[in-house]
């Protein structure tokens, strides 16, 4: 079995009274409005795929398109209508109800997009409140607490109630309660889009900051592309339950797998998106000039120092080795005429 | 015809009306008619027909089936009253072990039952009632009074008053600090200096028992009917008709099944006081969030974490409205199970109503009042309190007020001992002050009440005449004057026009029940009373409403003022009313209308609050100005919230229209109060109690299904 920590084989979730039967009869093949009509939802369709330790997966879609619905049926807050779901080599839906608090308790932690905060906890009883739920004692369970308030960046406001909170402060409260347990998998379904654009950046930032710290394994939800793009180490695009395309961003933004995913790329701007290494020629010319760029670089930010060289740029990889050439007029393309192709 | 082109639900409305019209005058009042038909349903006279249905008869004035239906559900009370017999005297007998005897004695199940429900209530009572005052019980109950007889020395001594006001006052001090302690150490002293302490531990020792059950029970069935949806279809028709039924009506059956008493009282209580509890915490557990309960679940909690750490803290604010009304039901019951045999404050209250003392009942209104506040405050600020975890606390602040309340034991204590010296011969005041050896300011209220009758008499007599004779006279004629049929066609039309086909159903069933019963007669005055409380109540509270909501303190404190009242025992209100009118159908309408005139203003001022906020400053952006505003927008968009404020107030006014009977009127809380005294009344009042709540349920039906479409139509939904 490879190392993967989430994999899910066919999942399916379906609404409604006969679920079960219906998937059975219809063999795998599922349509969504074959089972409308016999009063089921789709809500997700045959989803496959596996998340690596410590990658992010963001799972991207519009609304109503399944992301919370496979999200539970990830976190069990719901059982699967069909296949199978292995958390770390282990079968999900085998466990009994005492594995699964115990998964939940040691290994698992959720942020929602409503924050879903106990109203007559203050800061800190909420973010103890997962440990007290295992047992911790007060004490403990408090300092350790209090740890998670320093680590969100809410010393000072311990003792106030979530209703004495700004929304992203409620949020920071969120994810220190999802963090106090120290999961090995996190799961943040939209955890931004109740916030302010100012403060939904700030946010992200500091979910970044905390990711390079933590490195956990993280299935991440959202409706924002942008988001998603900033985020991701790969993304899984939804729609009506099914996965659409599950790549690198930039592998998205150059071959959209479907028309659905094409129209969702077409308004990114490409230089925030794609490495260097994406767009470079193999070849390795041998009039370069002097500058050196890493092929893990976006595009953005190494494209004024190209642009204003004559010659092309050597790329190197992690070791200084030169593995390939970028020129200015390649830059100039992939900035401008991949919006030209959109049109 | 323009007009009534564009609206024509007003055009339906107006055809409704017609045809009601033209029935009530097409048909005439028969000539052997009599507005209200004095005794005639207890007394046998030829003239009367007769019927025997399921082997019981039943005797009936007969006439034109379009005036007044036949009373062929006539048979329902008398077949209640024996099937309620035959289960407590006949049905499956069993051999049951006697302690007494040391024998087993044959006795049917219900009854043994019932026994040992009542003995242990009784049980638990009398352990707090001699906690707090003092006596045998108790102790003869773990041992025999052979055994007291034997031992002198074996009696709870009770505690002196003085700890008890220490206890109390240290206790609000914990659980809310300065200004709830003051309240209740006051509240306390004045009802031990005013002779009342007696009373008062009795009637709160039979809060204690009965406030904790109904909490514990209501919460309960509460969660079951939340997880369950069977649990909560079962429930659902006992909780709508509880709602509305009265209070009083429930007392007869019980009497049948559980004897005369104070455990008969706690358990009636609980009965009454366990529905609304019930609702309130579905309500609430209903309005959680998903994904508050997915966090919890996301947390790690099993089903019970779940359920006493999640579900039941978040939807704290409806279970503490839960909570308060458990509270207020228990003490307006303290007061009307007095009836059937409750010790107390309410007992002396009845007493002293009935022997015209109004002094004597205004000082035992005033404690009941007074400690149900006080009850209601602390378990609030209880259920508010919070921990404190990083105060770093000496071992005397953590326990101060233990070591307090263990200084005042003492404290206590010694008092009532050097008591002992000092008032020898006579009562140790310092232990408990008795009932007439207190101050008593009764002589004072009742010159008071003397005065006011000398001075205003004429003035009183002049209105309340007036008030007879050129309005409540003339508008009971008037309902008594609807022919059956006309009733039934205006509210069944009501209903569909409002709610279609299902509400015109069911409000068809509810008004034919009531119309098939032997006292239609009698429902219609109780409704003309309710309507003419309903309508002046609401005129009221709509007024004092929207004035107090032009300012945000004086809506605050009207709302705290409506707490309050609403606090009081429903016969509380009855007092002052006597004082002034004496005993007329005036004071009973003057009591309902102040008592419904609670819920009109404070739903008048929760729906006017509810308009968003943003509506609000738009409105004033666009120029209008504030009466405009009032009318043209906050109105329309509070009225759905308004016209369950009209529900509340119906509900209420029923109520104390049916207590009013204590008074004496003429409608079925009349009849109810009869079937207290009466040996085979249980069928009878459990009847007469349906009857005055299918009355209720049929405006809680149509307002409902009105304030519903509406609100979906406002989009407020
Ligand atoms: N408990 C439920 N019962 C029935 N349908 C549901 C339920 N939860 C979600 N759905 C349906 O499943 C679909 C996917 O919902 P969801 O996963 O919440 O979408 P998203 O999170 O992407 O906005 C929607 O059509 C929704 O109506
Ligand atoms: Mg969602």
């Amino acid at each position: 079995m490879s190392d993967a920590v989430i994999k899910c084989e066919s999942v399916y979730k379906i609404f409604g009274e006969n679920a079960e039967k219906m998937l059975q009869e219809a063999n795998g093949n599922v349509d969504a409005k074959t089972f409308q009509e016999n009063g089921c939802i789709v809500g997700v369709n045959n989803a496959s795929f596996e998340v690596a330790k410590g990658e992010m997966l963001v799972v991207m879609g519009l609304s109503g398109s399944g992301k919370s619905t496979l999200l539970r049926c990830i976190s069990r807050l719901t059982d699967a209508t069909g296949g199978k779901i292995f958390i770390e080599g282990q079968d999900l839906l085998e466990l009994n109800n005492k594995e699964l608090i115990d998964l939940r308790r040691n290994k698992m932690g959720m942020v929602f997009q409503s924050f879903a905060l106990l109203p007559h906890k203050t800061v800190v009883e909420n973010i103890a409140f997962p440990l007290q739920i295992k047992g911790i004692n007060t004490d403990d369970s408090i300092s350790k607490a209090m740890d998670m308030v320093k680590l969100v960046g809410l010393d000072g406001r311990e003792n106030y109630f979530p209703r004495e909170l700004s929304g992203g402060q409620q949020q920071r409260v969120g994810i220190a309660r999802s963090l106090a347990v120290e999961p090995d998998i996190w799961f943040l379904d939209e955890p931004f889009s109740a916030l302010d654009p100012l403060i939904r950046k700030e946010m992200q930032d500091e979910f970044l900051r905390l990711q390079d710290k933590l490195q956990k394994t993280i299935m991440f939800i959202t409706h924002d592309f942008d988001e998603a793009l900033k985020l991701a180490d790969r993304i899984a695009i939804m729609k009506d339950g099914i996965i659409e395309q599950l790549d690198t961003p930039a592998k998205i933004v150059l071959n959209p797998a479907t028309e659905y995913v094409r129209k969702f790329t077409e308004e990114v701007p490409r230089e925030k998106v794609l490495l260097i290494e994406d767009v470079m020629d193999q070849s390795t010319s041998d009039n370069l000039g002097d500058l050196r760029v890493s092929k893990d670089e976006i595009i953005e930010n190494v494209a004024e120092k190209i642009l204003t060289q004559e010659k092309t740029a050597g790329v190197i990889d992690s070791n200084n080795k030169i593995i390939g050439s970028i020129n200015p007029t390649k830059i100039i393309n992939t900035v401008f005429g991949g919006r030209k192709n959109g049109n | 015809m323009e007009f009534l082109k564009k609206n024509p639900k007003i055009f339906q409305w107006l055809f409704l009306l017609i045809v009601f019209f033209a029935l009530c005058f097409a048909i005439e009042v028969p000539e052997t008619y009599k507005f209200i038909r004095g005794q005639a349903e207890f007394i046998k006279d030829p003239n009367q027909s007769t019927f025997v249905f399921a082997g019981k008869e039943v005797r009936y004035y007969a006439f034109d089936v379009f005036w007044r239906l036949p009373p062929l559900l006539g048979w329902l009370p008398i077949w209640i009253n024996d099937s309620l017999f035959f289960l407590m005297n006949d049905w499956m007998p069993m051999e049951f072990w006697n302690e007494d005897t040391q024998e087993f004695k044959t006795r049917p199940l219900l009854l043994q039952i019932s026994r040992n429900l009542t003995g242990f209530m009784t049980f638990i009572i009398e352990l707090i009632r001699e906690i707090l005052l003092g006596g045998l019980e108790t102790i003869v109950a773990f041992t025999s009074w052979d055994f007291i007889d034997a031992n002198p020395w074996a009696e709870l001594p009770g505690l002196p008053w003085t700890i008890v006001a220490a206890g109390a006052t240290i206790l609000s001090y914990k659980l809310s600090g300065k200004g709830l302690a003051i309240f209740a150490g006051l509240t306390m002293v004045y009802i031990s200096i005013f002779g009342q302490w007696k009373p008062s531990m009795q009637t709160l020792s039979f809060i204690l028992v009965a406030a904790p059950l109904s909490f514990i029970f209501g919460l309960g069935l509460g969660i079951s009917a939340f997880k369950s949806k069977r649990v909560e279809k079962a429930l659902y028709p006992i909780l709508l008709v509880m709602q509305t039924m009265p209070q009083y009506a429930v007392l007869v059956p019980a009497l049948v099944l559980f004897g005369v008493g104070d455990h008969a009282a706690v358990i009636i209580t609980m009965i009454v006081a366990i529905p609304p509890m019930i609702l309130l915490t579905l309500l609430g557990l209903r309005a959680i969030p998903p994904e508050v309960i997915e966090a919890g679940r996301m947390s790690g909690c099993n089903n019970w974490q779940l359920m006493f750490k999640v579900l039941i803290p978040t939807a704290r604010r409806d279970i503490l409205i839960g909570v308060n009304q458990v509270i207020m039901v228990c003490f307006s019951m303290a007061v009307i199970s007095a009836f059937i045999g409750a010790k107390g404050l309410g007992f002396n209250l009845l007493l002293a109503l009935n022997q015209l003392n109004i002094g004597l009942a205004l000082e035992a209104g005033l404690c009941i009042s007074l400690i149900a506040i006080l009850l209601d405050k602390m378990s609030l600020a209880w259920a508010n309190k919070q921990t404190d975890y990083f105060g770093n606390l000496s071992f005397f602040e953590r326990n101060k007020n233990t070591i307090f309340f263990i200084g005042a034991f003492v404290i206590g204590i010694i008092l009532a001992y050097i008591g002992t010296f000092l008032f020898k011969g006579t009562f140790n005041y310092l232990f408990e002050i008795p009932h007439n050896k207190g101050i008593s300011t009764a002589d004072f209220w009742n010159k008071g009440v003397d005065w006011i009758f000398d001075t205003f008499f004429v003035y009183i007599k002049a209105f309340n005449t007036w008030l007879i004779q050129e309005v409540l006279q003339p508008m009971r004629a008037l309902y008594l004057r609807m022919p059956a049929v006309a009733t039934i066609v205006l509210v069944v039309g009501a209903g569909y026009l409002i709610g279609g086909i299902r509400s015109a159903l069911v409000v068809c069933g509810l008004t034919l029940f009531i119309a098939l019963s032997p006292w239609w007669d009698r429902a219609l005055v109780t409704t003309y009373m309710a309507t003419f409380g309903v309508i002046i109540s609401c005129l009221i509270g709509f007024t004092v409403g929207t004035l107090c909501f032009q300012s945000k303190s004086a809506a605050k404190f009207m709302l705290g003022v409506c707490d309050i009242f609403q606090t009081f025992p429903s016969f509380v209100y009855l007092i002052p009313v006597m004082m002034l009118f004496g005993i007329t159908d005036t004071s009973v309408l003057i009591a309902v209308i102040v008592y419904a005139t609670i819920p009109a203003t404070r739903y008048t001022i929760e729906g006017l609050r509810s308009v968003p906020v943003g509506l609000h400053e738009a409105a004033t952006m666009s120029g209008v100005n504030k009466f405009q505003r009032l009318t043209k927008i906050e109105f329309p968009l509070a009225f759905p919230h308004m016209m369950l404020g009209l529900n509340q107030t119906i509900v209420f006014a029923l109520f104390m229209v049916i207590i009013g009977a204590f008074i004496g009127t003429e409608d079925l809380g009349q009849y109810i109060l009869k079937a207290l005294s009466d040996k085979n009344g249980a069928g009878i009042g459990l009847t007469l109690g349906i009857c005055v709540a299918f009355i209720g349920l049929i405006f809680d039906n149509l307002i409902r299904t009105w304030v519903g479409k509406r609100k979906k139509h406002l989009g407020i939904a």
